[in-house]
């Protein structure tokens, strides 16, 4: 935890200091317990400052970015969420999100015992429904969820109380201000108690009445800001956690899809479709858009059908491109520099740096369970977009959206991939043409080969200095081509107008919203250009972020060499925003920034602010041959990073214990993009085919040494986490590698030109069998 | 089709199913038991790991007609009851350290933590930082560092 010496500020813009706090309007609803709700949404934050030694324009992305973006857009179409107390004295809310690890539901139901004084045990969150009457704000994305939710859940919880407190006042014949609350009872001053159980009948409404509330001051927080274990802990160390392919959806028999040898081919016809419907195990065989679906008994008897297959196919999408051709296509893209040469003084550092494709897979592969009757469809999968996902099943089903239901389940990881419901539409679409329930996994070889990417990019910075300072900082990104069609769009469509940006591009406008350049560095653009949409791409934990300041931050190290100033001191003076300063002193002084390194290992460091949030990162890495040259088999093995310091200022943690969990995964991600994990492209196919071709971060890659420092609140309202440690990871392991190694790399992640090493899985069959030597390995 | 009888669980269980499916597919798909995650069906992710006969195996890589009827299967549903308790220690350390994310890997990680706190044992030592670099698990989640923190409090329990 924090123990940074900043005082909490408690600037609760809710709180309207001296003149009388501000007051929210709840609803209670009719019915026969009580039943309250608050409207989705919230006003905009206040925009960060800058200040400085040459001082940059704010850009775009400083005075409102993407979560504001989300927030805004969210206000004025929102309908109600609603918490409803039970007779047995629990709580529940169906939170219109997705929880894919993230621990939303967690966060979410300390928001409701902190404002309605109940215990966190008493709180059931469970995920809603598509709910197309929510519009944009039923969306998890952009780390957006907690800021946009915030105050909603607590007007709701707030709203209850209230009832709780006048049903109370009733029953005990005193005044409600007399009464206090505390652990789901309510008490009066001589003596009377009673539980919230039993007044959730008297405090229930007939009719629908709004109300006034007040919420709790930040200073009063006993929840909020406290260390709170995940809520389906128990659940998932006991393996009852249920991911959608634990459901167990009646007749909803495994499925598995026989795709294309090349990314995006189409099948044309198949070969042998009666004898393959023949097999063991085997109900059904049909061709659908992406491929051959087979429905059978068991996983294992579709992996068998899969294989049997013989099928032609159409082309691909991208049968001619490869990596080499792609960079050749980036380079062509890339916008030209603006910034004239300065002075005869003026000094140049300049370097372009390539970022390979990364796998968005998460572990758990693309699924859904889809039941289509004549008429109607019921789907069940994790999908952070649900009103999209139903929107886009109806239209391919041929429905009404009011006929389809989507139930959100849990997810087992998403990192942007799950804002896409491609398993949800193949899945219905399956259901549709067979006729019965199915229940689609896609095999794992599947999401290497055929799922989504983070788009392949480079990046150009120029910058120059004269006499200590920096004059001009220049970045252009060319990337293959980014995929938003999840829903995003309407959003920004419906802002796209008010914003200081002007009429360009959808994927440019998010650029400049999502990306900062931190410093002071006087004359600062920033532009993007794409190319190539015929791959399956996503936002990976950060939609252009991880990459675009991992190549910032090795320049802001030459630049420090440059003017002749220390890294650390550098940053530290050209920063704009003192939160940023705070989190970088901090990492420094814990990682005693500067001790001197045995040869072949290094210190880096660097930062990364990102919705209204901001980390610093100090890492140790160790570049020595006898680590490099570990032997592990099927590995990649690599540097070592050792070493991990990370100091975090989010605005209000929530839960401070959750916050580090996802520091920790986004510090993972970073070492991983930095270091291992990258995708090889080869004439239409991705070369990678399982966790040992592509290396994420394993635990011969895990730094043994590991702190993460939560900062005090700096505000009053929480900024976004999920994607802000990834790249200031992936910066600080970079800036670390240059000095262990003497030289500043160029390409991501750093292993990428090495030949290959794994040997590609063939492409057909598309998916390999499983081994029958398991037992040969025990342990 | 035909039978196949083991222990899984602690209680006898039977199956009828082609001798060469998985056995990962039998206890997900045909019994119901689903602890244990597919994240590969290659031996490589460790999503599925489970025990047999007190040690770590992938379901994923072993066909049922190869698990013999005096075999005892553990899953992580049956691994409190292996200590008698009504949870393991080393899930106890997994909640003490609040390890788990999406969680779906989570169940693997804990059944091959059990095994490898028992083969260092065997092999003379208390587990550590070489033991943990051997375990393959993929976490997509990135929770490693609380592995290795939970393993490291939960091997003191048991
Ligand atoms: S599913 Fe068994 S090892 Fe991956
Ligand atoms: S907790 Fe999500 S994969 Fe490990």
């Amino acid at each position: 935890m924090g123990d940074q010496g900043r005082l909490p500020q408690d600037e609760d813009d809710e709180s309207g200091r001296g003149v009388g706090r501000r007051r929210f309007l709840g609803y209670v609803l009719a019915g026969p317990t009580l039943m309250v709700a608050a409207q989705l949404g919230e006003a905009a934050l206040a925009p960060t400052e800058a200040q400085a030694a040459v001082p940059s324009l704010p850009e775009p992305a400083d005075l409102l970015d993407l979560t504001d973006l989300l927030t805004t857009a969210a206000s004025p179409t929102s309908g109600l969420i609603s918490i409803q107390l039970n007779t047995d004295g629990t709580a529940s809310f169906a939170l219109p999100r997705a929880e894919v690890g993230q621990g939303v539901t967690t966060s979410t139901a300390m928001l409701i015992a902190e404002e309605l004084d109940i215990p966190l045990a008493q709180v059931r969150i469970t995920l809603a429904d598509a709910r197309p009457e929510l519009l944009f704000n039923q969306f998890t994305g952009a780390s957006n969820t907690t800021v946009s939710t915030y105050t909603p859940i607590r007007v709701a919880a707030a709203t209850a109380r209230q009832r709780l407190l006048a049903a109370a006042a009733v029953r005990f014949g005193v005044p409600a201000s007399t009464l206090t609350t505390a652990a789901g009872v309510v008490s009066s001053p001589n003596g009377q108690s009673a539980t919230y159980g039993s007044l959730a009948a008297a405090a229930a409404s007939q009719v629908t009445v709004q109300v006034g509330v007040v919420l709790k001051q930040q200073s009063d927080f006993e929840v909020i800001g406290t260390a709170q274990k995940r809520i389906d802990a128990l659940d998932i160390v006991t393996g009852r956690k249920q991911f959608a392919m634990d459901l167990a959806v009646p007749n909803a028999l495994p499925t598995m899809v026989c795709r294309p040898p090349t990314l995006n081919g189409t099948p044309l016809s198949v070969q042998n479709l009666a004898a393959v419907k023949a097999m063991p195990g085997v109900t059904d065989v049909v061709i659908i858009a992406t491929g051959v679906a087979v429905r059978a008994a068991t996983f294992g008897q579709c992996i068998d059908a899969v294989r049997a297959l013989q099928v032609t196919w159409g082309p691909g999408t991208e049968d001619n491109s490869s990596d080499s051709t792609l960079l050749k296509e980036l380079k062509a893209a890339e916008l030209p520099l603006v910034v004239p040469p300065l002075n005869l003084l003026a000094q140049t550092v300049e370097a372009t740096f390539t970022f390979a494709f990364a796998s968005n897979s998460a572990l758990e592969p693309n699924c859904a369970i889809a039941d289509v009757r004549p008429g109607r469809a019921e789907v069940w999968a994790a999908v952070k977009a649900p009103i999209v996902a139903q929107g886009a099943i109806a239209a391919k089903l041929g429905l009404l959206q009011s006929a389809v239901t989507v139930h959100v389940v849990q997810g087992g990881g998403s990192f942007g991939r799950k804002l896409f419901a491609d398993a949800a539409l193949e899945a219905a679409e399956i259901s549709q043409l067979m006729g019965k329930p199915v229940k689609l996994m896609w095999h794992r070889t599947d999401e290497f080969r055929q799922g989504r990417t983070h788009p392949m990019s480079i990046s150009h910075v120029r910058a120059t200095h004269a006499l200590g300072q920096v004059l001009t900082f220049e970045q252009r990104h060319a990337s293959v081509a980014t995929d938003f069609s999840h829903g995003l769009g309407e959003v920004i469509t419906s802002q796209v107008a008010k914003l200081p940006v002007g009429d360009i591009g959808f994927s440019e406008t998010i650029f400049e919203l999502t990306q900062q350049t931190p410093y002071n560095f006087g004359v600062t653009t920033q532009l993007l250009s794409e190319v190539d949409k015929g791959f399956n791409t996503g936002s990976m934990r950060g939609i252009y972020s991880p990459n675009v300041r991992c190549a910032q931050e090795l320049i802001v190290d030459q630049l420090a060499a440059g003017v002749g100033q220390d890294p650390y001191q550098f940053r530290r003076q050209t920063l704009k925003d003192p939160r940023a300063i705070a989190v970088l002193d901090k990492v420094a002084q814990l990682g005693s920034w500067g001790r001197t390194m045995a040869p072949g290992t290094a210190q880096g460091i660097a930062l990364h602010p990102e919705y209204h949030s901001v980390a610093a990162i100090l890492v140790e890495i160790d570049c020595t041959a006898a680590t490099t040259g570990r032997q592990i088999p099927d590995a990649c093995t690599g540097p070592r990073v050792t070493k991990v310091i990370c100091a975090v200022d989010a605005g209000l943690a929530v839960n401070p214990l959750g916050l580090q969990a996802q520091m920790m995964g986004g510090i993972s991600d970073g070492i991983a993009v930095a270091l291992t994990s990258g995708m090889h492209f080869e004439n239409g196919v991705f070369q990678e085919g399982s966790w040992d071709n592509y290396f994420y971060t394993r635990q011969w890659n895990t730094p043994p040494d590991l702190q993460i420092v939560v900062m005090p609140p700096s505000s009053g309202t929480p900024g976004g986490a999920g994607e802000l440690a990834v790249g200031a990871a992936m910066a600080a392991v970079a800036c670390a590698y240059a000095r262990a190694t003497g030289t500043m790399p160029t390409s991501f992640p750093i292993n990428q030109a090495a030949p290959l090493a794994f040997t590609p899985l063939p492409t057909t069959p598309p998916i390999p069998q499983s081994p029958v030597d398991g037992l040969t390995r025990a342990y | 089709m035909s039978a196949h009888t083991f222990i899984l669980n602690g209680a006898p269980v039977s199956v009828d199913v082609e001798d060469d499916v998985r056995l990962l597919w039998v206890l997900r798909d045909v019994l119901g038991v689903t602890g244990p995650k597919y994240g590969c069906g290659l031996g490589v992710c460790q999503a599925c790991t489970s025990h047999i006969n007190g040690k770590a195996f992938n379901p994923c890589s072993v066909p049922v007609s190869a698990i013999q009827p005096t075999d005892e299967i553990t899953t992580i549903e049956g691994l409190p009851a292996t200590v008698g308790k009504p949870l393991h220690p080393m899930q106890e350390a997994w909640l003490d350290y609040d390890v788990a994310q999406c969680g779906y890997c989570q169940p693997g990680q804990i059944m091959a933590a059990v095994a490898k706190v028992r083969e260092a044992r065997a092999a003379g030592h208390e587990i550590g930082d070489a033991d943990f670099d051997e375990i393959r698990n993929i976490c997509r989640c990135g929770t490693y560092f609380r592995i290795r923190e939970a393993i490291t409090a939960g091997a003191k329990n048991f």
